[in-house]
Parts: structure tokens; sequence; C-alpha cells
């Protein structure tokens, strides 16, 4: 073999390496901002395609991917579906029930299902915090953490993070308040590590029942005891979802005390800074955690998330690929 | 181990590249009757330095500059990364392609592998009236039924031969040089 | 058989002595025991032993086991299990009554104890449930039990979380003066409890089991122990505040007992930072300072002694995700050798290290054994001190794999266990 590639030589061995050493996205722990970089980079030129004639590139060409969802979650599958098909890998879609998993199906018996049919890559949704570690372990394929119970959620973050560096131009240095339900929240998670990655400052708040111990310690984050604490003089307000069954568990009294006490208001928001932009990842209560008005209003870039999310998701589906080569013409 | 790739010989100076660059304007201006509804479309990331030159160069001439595009076509690559995975970049159509006639602008022709990914792009955002093709240097070795159309200069080359061209604003020099594998 | 064992270095924590002894077994009992080479010359051996380098020590004790049997013979059955015990030193292990049926009538106690008397290995000790089906709503005859053979009440892997009904326990138990065995865990603060409840369950997103579950329950039922007067031994303790409040309350005289496993001793919640199943226990490995205060408290008695809470478990409910995966550890074959690095690492002496294993044990359960006196029974395990290994699990006497101690250099073990002067285990 030449030192020097055939084909385009002078562009291949001049071109930048995406700088990804990794087979699995399991948390934005583990991750460098490097690492982080090369993804939003990547998304970014990622989000052109969607706007062409043909929405779709070869890229994936006969690569498989399965979309293993243990919880459901419309948002998260088609967007990961929608990546999919943009890069043209065949994908299949296996969604474990609540009633499947009664009658005792574990994540082994599925893993051995999914292992039958050769995938590239798996996605995977599980309600236990841990959940993709133990498939990386045991199976080829590549997998991509898409919600881990507590655990993290990083593609969520990634999409995060794109939608603030657009609007703010960076993701350094910033103030960033997450409020709501820490104690169940990945999002919460994988945003406080990737923002501390950029030595952006955290803080999180949320009602005494959903903040959970050593928050501090194990998120790199400052606890406030109230909402208005937390957005004080922040440039981005990140708002949890609150799941209403929390309520039955004792860890709010009421929907009208948790909206009022917790629940991001106008009136609230004009602590945080002028230009402050405000987030949430879906699917909202509107009333509840976010009022409408903010949540509808010009701060907003709730809809912005959801557009990179696609986005984000090529580009680790691509990342990723890097790491089973590229089988050659 | 190869031996490493040194510089062997110069193939086109500062002059020869200028040179190029103006008779290749006079003939994309001639082909096109003018430059209306023409675009350029640079392949990253030598083709978008060479692209740009060009478009002044047209501009000096015409008193207008055509739209000019940037292309990044890792995505539709059909060859395997030599190591590790490219970086992709952004590709930037400032202009819509429908009915354009497209200039696509890079510095070495050589398989053509690259020519046929970058059309398969441009395609992707519409469908232009014409496609024609303009490299600085022409070395031979297609692999593609595919040719330019505008060729600045076409050199001679072994297989085992590479040709670089370098540019002020990217290697402070200006020229195109062939390289092959070094003596021991 | 007439044992004879020489050279070795007796280790007899009942009678504070540590010194080169030879000992004589006779009959299912210590027979004699003199310096070395001054036995008397009319006893004759069938079976010399040379223990020169080795120590000679009373057959351990753990006083924490589960067997598994009757109902769960997939997993572990009486006879591995008390071979296993065997191979890693122990002459006596507590058999917990959480089997299927549980253990809390009369024909359970016996069948138990018929299967262990027909195994050649470790003696069989039942603990059976301080209630009715380990429901926590009604106590079980523990007479009748203790007639059975029981040696000792406990609902292990639930708590008797109910004041009234636990107060009761204590005050039968008194009746028979018998031991109380507690499993502390405040169930309505363990709620789908996975780890310790801190930094690190919160970054790895598992629900959290709060020290305060067991400490909760240690002070209520220390109080009680002091008020109704009865013997109270506290299960697996966890916590550096569970120390505090068992250090307070021997103090003031409370009759109370506590013990600690291997795997508290010697890890961290760092073992689940993978989500690896096998440092998945009941109660979850804490931290760091809790590991020093549990190491000091078994230094300075404030916690009797070290108990395995030997938990085997198949595939079926290891490799599975993490919150789905059974709580527990296997420690049989490895308590002792991780005992001896405690020594290696100067946090018990020798003789320390044998009161927890052995004597402090059986004095607890109030059985024979955990004592080299003449007269006393023949239980001996033989202990090299230096013969280095590398634990490996798949070479386990017990079916049980479940070990975050997999890979572990530890400094020695056990060569030869005798129980009531036969030889069960010894090792080529």
């Amino acid at each position: 073999m030449q030192a020097e590639p055939r084909t385009a030589e002078s562009r291949d061995d001049e071109r930048e390496r995406a700088p990804f050493p990794h087979k699995h996205l399991l948390g934005i722990e583990g991750l460098t901002r490097r690492h982080v970089e090369t993804i939003l980079d990547t998304a970014e030129a990622m989000r052109g395609i969607s706007d062409r004639r043909i929405k779709k590139v070869q890229t994936l060409r006969g690569r498989m991917v399965v979309n293993a969802f243990f919880e459901n979650s419309t948002r998260t599958r088609i967007s990961f579906e929608v990546a999919e098909k943009r890069l043209s890998a065949d994908s299949v879609n296996i969604q474990v029930s609540g009633s499947a998993m009664a009658k005792g199906e574990t994540l082994l018996d599925t893993l051995r299902n999914i292992e039958a049919m050769r995938p590239d890559m798996v996605v995977l949704r599980h309600w236990c915090s841990g959940a993709p570690h133990f498939l990386a372990h045991h199976l080829q394929s590549n997998v991509i953490n898409a919600g881990d119970g507590n655990h993290e959620h990083p593609t969520q973050a990634l999409l995060d993070a794109i939608t603030i560096r657009r609007a703010k131009g960076r993701l350094d240095g910033l103030d960033v308040a997450i409020c709501g339900d820490i104690a169940h929240s990945r999002v919460a998670r994988s945003n406080a590590h990737l923002l501390r990655l950029f030595g952006s400052r955290v803080r999180v708040s949320g009602p005494g029942t959903m903040m959970p111990r050593g928050a501090a310690e194990a998120l790199g984050v400052r606890v406030c005891r109230s909402l208005a604490e937390a957005v004080e003089g922040v440039d981005v307000v990140m708002m949890l979802r609150i799941q209403k069954e929390r309520m039955g568990a004792d860890m709010y009294p009421s929907d009208r005390e948790y909206a009022r006490q917790f629940g991001l208001t106008r009136e609230v928001l004009r602590h945080a800074k002028r230009d402050a932009i405000v987030m949430h990842p879906g699917p909202m209560n509107r009333g509840l955690e976010i009022a409408p008005d903010v949540a509808d209003g010009d701060r907003s870039v709730i809809l912005d998330q959801v557009e990179n999310g696609v986005a984000i998701r090529m580009a680790v589906l691509y990342l990723l690929s890097g790491a089973s080569e590229v089988p050659a013409e | 181990m190869p031996n490493p790739y040194v510089d062997k010989q110069v193939v086109m100076d500062r002059r020869a590249i200028v040179r190029a660059l103006r008779r290749i304007a006079q003939e994309v201006i001639e082909r096109n009757s003018g430059l209306e509804g023409v675009a350029l479309v640079g392949i990253r990331t030598r083709g978008v330095d060479i692209a740009k030159r060009l478009r002044d160069v047209l501009e000096k001439d015409e008193g207008t500059a055509p739209p000019l595009g940037e292309l990044d076509i890792t995505l539709y690559r059909d060859d395997a990364p030599s190591r590790g995975l490219p970086e992709v970049r952004p590709t930037t159509m400032p202009f819509d392609v429908e009915g354009k006639a497209i200039v696509l602008v890079d510095d070495v022709l050589y398989t053509g592998r690259t020519v046929r990914a970058a059309i398969d792009a441009l395609m992707d955002f519409g469908r232009p009236r014409s496609i024609q093709l303009a490299v600085l240097v022409d070395r031979g070795h297609r692999e593609l039924p595919i040719a330019a159309d505008y060729v600045g200069r076409v050199v001679q080359t072994r297989a085992d031969e590479s040709v670089r061209v370098r540019i002020d604003a990217r290697d402070g020099e200006e020229r195109v040089v062939l390289r092959a594998p070094g003596e021991r | 058989m007439r044992i004879e064992m020489r050279n070795g270095r007796l280790i007899d924590p009942a009678r504070g002595m540590d010194e080169p002894r030879d000992l004589f077994l006779a009959d299912g009992r210590i027979a004699a025991d003199a310096p070395p080479g001054r036995l008397e010359r009319s006893l004759r051996a069938e079976r010399t032993i040379d223990a020169k380098g080795k120590w000679v020590v009373p057959g351990l004790v753990d006083m924490h086991v589960h067997l598994r049997e009757p109902g769960e013979e997939y997993k572990e059955t009486i006879e591995t299990g008390l071979r296993a015990a065997a191979a890693g030193g122990f002459a006596a292990v507590a058999s917990m009554p959480n089997t299927q049926p549980p253990n809390d009538a009369r024909s359970v106690t016996e069948h138990v104890l018929r299967r262990a008397a027909a195994v050649r290995g470790a003696r069989c000790l039942p603990i059976a449930a301080i209630t009715i089906g380990r429901e926590g709503k009604h106590l079980t005859e523990f007479g009748e039990l203790l007639e059975a053979g029981a040696v000792g009440f406990s609902d292990d892997g639930t708590c008797v979380a109910d004041a009234g009904l636990f107060r009761r326990a204590l005050e039968y138990a008194r009746s028979f003066d018998t031991l109380i065995l507690q499993h502390a865990q405040e169930p309505r603060l363990t709620v789908g409890a996975l780890a310790h409840e801190g930094p690190r369950a919160t970054r790895l997103g598992l629900a959290g089991w709060p020290s305060v579950a067991e400490e909760l329950i240690v002070a209520r039922d220390l109080l009680l122990a002091a008020y109704t007067d009865a013997r109270l031994h506290i299960q697996h303790v966890s916590s550096a505040g569970t120390v505090d409040l068992l250090r307070a309350a021997k103090a003031k005289g409370v009759r109370v007992t506590a013990e600690v496993t291997p795997h508290h001793l010697w890890l961290t919640d760092e073992a689940i930072e993978t989500y690896d199943t096998n440092a998945k226990v009941n109660p979850p490995l804490r931290e760091e300072h809790d590991r020093g205060a549990l190491r000091e408290a078994l230094r300075d008695g404030t916690i009797d002694c070290i108990a395995t809470d030997h938990a085997p478990h198949s595939v079926l409910e290891k490799v599975i995700e993490f919150d789905r995966a059974a709580f527990g550890v296997v420690g049989l074959e490895t308590a002792l050798p991780l005992g001896l690095a405690l020594v290696r690492d100067r946090v018990l002496t020798p003789l320390r290290l044998i009161e927890t294993m052995s004597t402090a044990p059986a004095r607890a359960l109030r059985v024979p054994g955990g004592r080299l006196a003449v007269g006393d029974p023949a239980d001996v395990t033989i202990v090299d001190p230096e013969r280095p290994f590398r634990i490996d699990p798949s070479s386990f006497v017990s079916m049980g794999r479940n070990t975050p101690f997999g890979g572990y250099e530890v400094p020695g073990r056990a060569v030869a266990t005798v129980v009531g002067g036969d030889i069960v285990f010894e090792l080529a």
C-alpha cells in the first residue's frame, strides 16, 4: 500500500479526522469537551440535509439500526427514526410494552433477539439506569443511550447544547438554571455534565422532595432553594417536565401548589437576564411547570430544540459508524 | 513502511496559476455567454479556495460576481476512509440550484470519484440546467467516465505519485507540486 | 478420628492464647493441648498433621448464611453450601430462614437439620423466622423451634418493622434467653431503593437507600432491647451512624451484638460505578467514612463478628438490569482470605480476626465451638496465612459465583477444616 491513499489524495490526507474515539454513546459523562464539540459541529453540517430537495444521504446505506424502546417515548423514537432515514440506514423498531416486562421478559431475552438481527447499532431507551451499559457489555453493536432510567439522556443534552450555542453563540461561561424534578431527571444530569465540561455554571432548584442527596457534589451544580434564586441573572432557564404520578407519591401536594411555587411564569423569568432563553425537553405540562405565555413566548427556544434533535442524532449515528469501518465498495 | 512523500517537481508556479485561472474564467464566460444564471460551487476544501479565486477573476472581467456555494461531499463518498472517520463540514448553497448553470470547481481531478459524489450531492439540492467541471490540474487515471470542461493544466503522473495544490492563504506559498515517495 | 496437630501457632481467643502449641483431638473433642512436643506420649494419633507455619484456630463460625434449600436449589443446596463453608474454613454456619417455605415451623427446621446431617461439611445452625411466613404479623413458636434445633430468630431479608411486634419478639425471646437477629431496614424509607443514597447514586440515577433507614431501626431496637433486657443482634451493619448507636448502647450495658460483612469492610459504593450487579447488596455498600468506621468498630469490639451474608444467586438473578438484579454476594470461600488481608493491612491482629470469625459468633449464638480448650468440640480450622492466591469464582465449591472480589489477590486461606473430629475439608 502507498502511504497516500489512491483516491482523492489531496483531500483525504489533509482532512481532519473527526476526533470521536468512542464505540458507544452511553452518557455525557466520559466525553471530553472536544468530543462534544465534534458532535455539535457534525450536527451543524447535518442540519442542511433537511432543507434539501432530497432529504437523504447514502452514508449509512446497508447499515442496520435497531431502535429498542422499553419505555414509551414517541418524540425521541421518531427523532431517531428520522435521523436514521436521512442517513439511509435500515431501521427496525422493537417496542417492549409494560405487559411484556410484567411477563418477565428481561433485557437479556430481548438482547438475544436483537443480536440475531445482526444490527450495526442499537438505540436503547430503558427504564433502568445502566441498561445501555449492560447492553454494551453483551453486544457487538454500537449502543446509543436514548435515555436510561434516571441516569442519562445524552442526545437530549447534546441537542440542548446546540440550541444554546446557536442562541448564545457559545457554551462556555454561561449561567444556566435547571429547575424541577432533579431527582428523576436524566435530562438534568446529562445537561449538568455537559455544561460543566464547558465551564458554564449550573444551578438546580426544585421541591426538596425532588432534590437528590449530594446533588451539588454529584453533578457539580449549585443547589438553590427557590426558583427565583435559581433564575437570578442566568442566560438559560431549563424547565423539567413534572410527572403527575409524583403527586401520588407525596412529592408535591397538588398541581396548583406546584405551579404557584415551582412553575416558570413571566414574573419569575424577570429575574433572569434580559436575553435569557427558555428551554424544555418536552412534552410540556403547560400551566404546571411552565406558564403557557412563557412556553410560547419570544424567549422560548423549545421548538428549536425539537428541530435540532434530528441533526444531533444524525451526527451521533454518523460518528459512531466510524467505530466499525464503512465497507469498501 | 513506504517512504514518506517528498516534493519532486513544481508543475505550476504562481504566475502559471494566475494565467490558468484567467483562461478558465474566459472560457466560462464564452461558453455561458456571460454570467447570467451561472453559479460556482467549490468542493471542500481546496476546491472552495480555487472557486473563490475564480470568482474574483470573473468579477474583475465582467463586473459582477457569480454566487458561490461550498460543498462538503463527505456524506456522499463511496470509499472507505483510510483511517478514522472524516470530519463532516457544513455545505452552504446560498442560491437556488434549480435551473442554474453550475460550475463545479476542484483543485485536482484524479479518479473522478470526488466529482461523482459532488454531482450526487448537488442533485439533492435541485435540478440545475447544467453542471460543468473546472479543475486547476487534471492528473489522469480516471476510474469513472468523467471529464473536465475547464482545465488549468494537464499533468502526466504515475499512480504512486500525488499532486498538491498549495495556496498563500493556507500554505504560505503558491504552487502546484508533483510528489512521489522519497528515495531511501 | 484421633488427630494430632503439631508445630502450629495455636490461636484461641477465648483464652487469649496465641502461641506455638500442639493439639490432640479424640472422640470429637479437644483431648489435650501442650507446648510443642510436650503432648503426653500415651496419646496415639491415627493422623498427624504438621501445622508448621500455619495457624490452628477454633473452627470458624459464620452466623449469617443463605443455604437456599428448601425452595431455591438451583442457587445453592444444603450440601453445596455446607461443603463450600468447609472449604472456606467454617466449621459451622447459621442458615437464614428465608427459604421456600420459610423456616417458621418445626418441620422445616428438622428437615434442614436432617439434610445437613448427611453432608460432610460444616455444621448447620438453623435460624428460625421471628414471624410466621416472615410476614411481620404473628410470632412463630419459639419454644418448639428451639426444641427442634433452631439457635436464634430472624426474619432476615425483611425487617420486623412493626415496633409493637418487635417488642413482643424481644420479650418472648427472653423466656428462652434466645437471640433475636434484626435485619435493620425501615421499609418505608427504602421503597424501590437500589444503592446507598448519596452523590454516587444521584449521579448514576439509582434510587437511594439512605443510611438513616438502617439507623432508625437500630436506634429503636436498641431502646427496645434496653427496655426489655432481651438479647439483640444487629445483622450486617453498614453505616457509621449505626456504629455510633451501637457504641453508645454497649457503653450503657445493652445486651447487643452486631456483625459486619467482608464486603462492607472492603468495598464502598464505588463498586457499583459500572452497574456491576455483583456489588448490589442489601444493605448497600456505602461511603469511605462508613467503611472506615466499620473497620474501627470491628477492631475495638463495637462490632463483634464478621459474618458473610453468603447469598448465592444464579445468572438469572445477576446477569440482568441493575434494577431487577437480586441483592447479595457469596462469601463463604472469600471471607477468611479477605480477613487475612485485614491482618496483612494491620486492621486486625490474628487473635482479633479469629475472635470475630469464630469465638464471638459462637458466643452470640450460644452454640458450642469457637474455643479450643480441653473438652470443647473438636471443631478446628488450620489456616495457612501465607498461601497467596487470586480469587477465582469459577473454582468455588458454592454454586453461587456472584462476587465482586473475583481477581482479588489475597494472602492465604484455610487448608483444613475439622468438624467434630472429622476432617471435612483438606486442601491437597
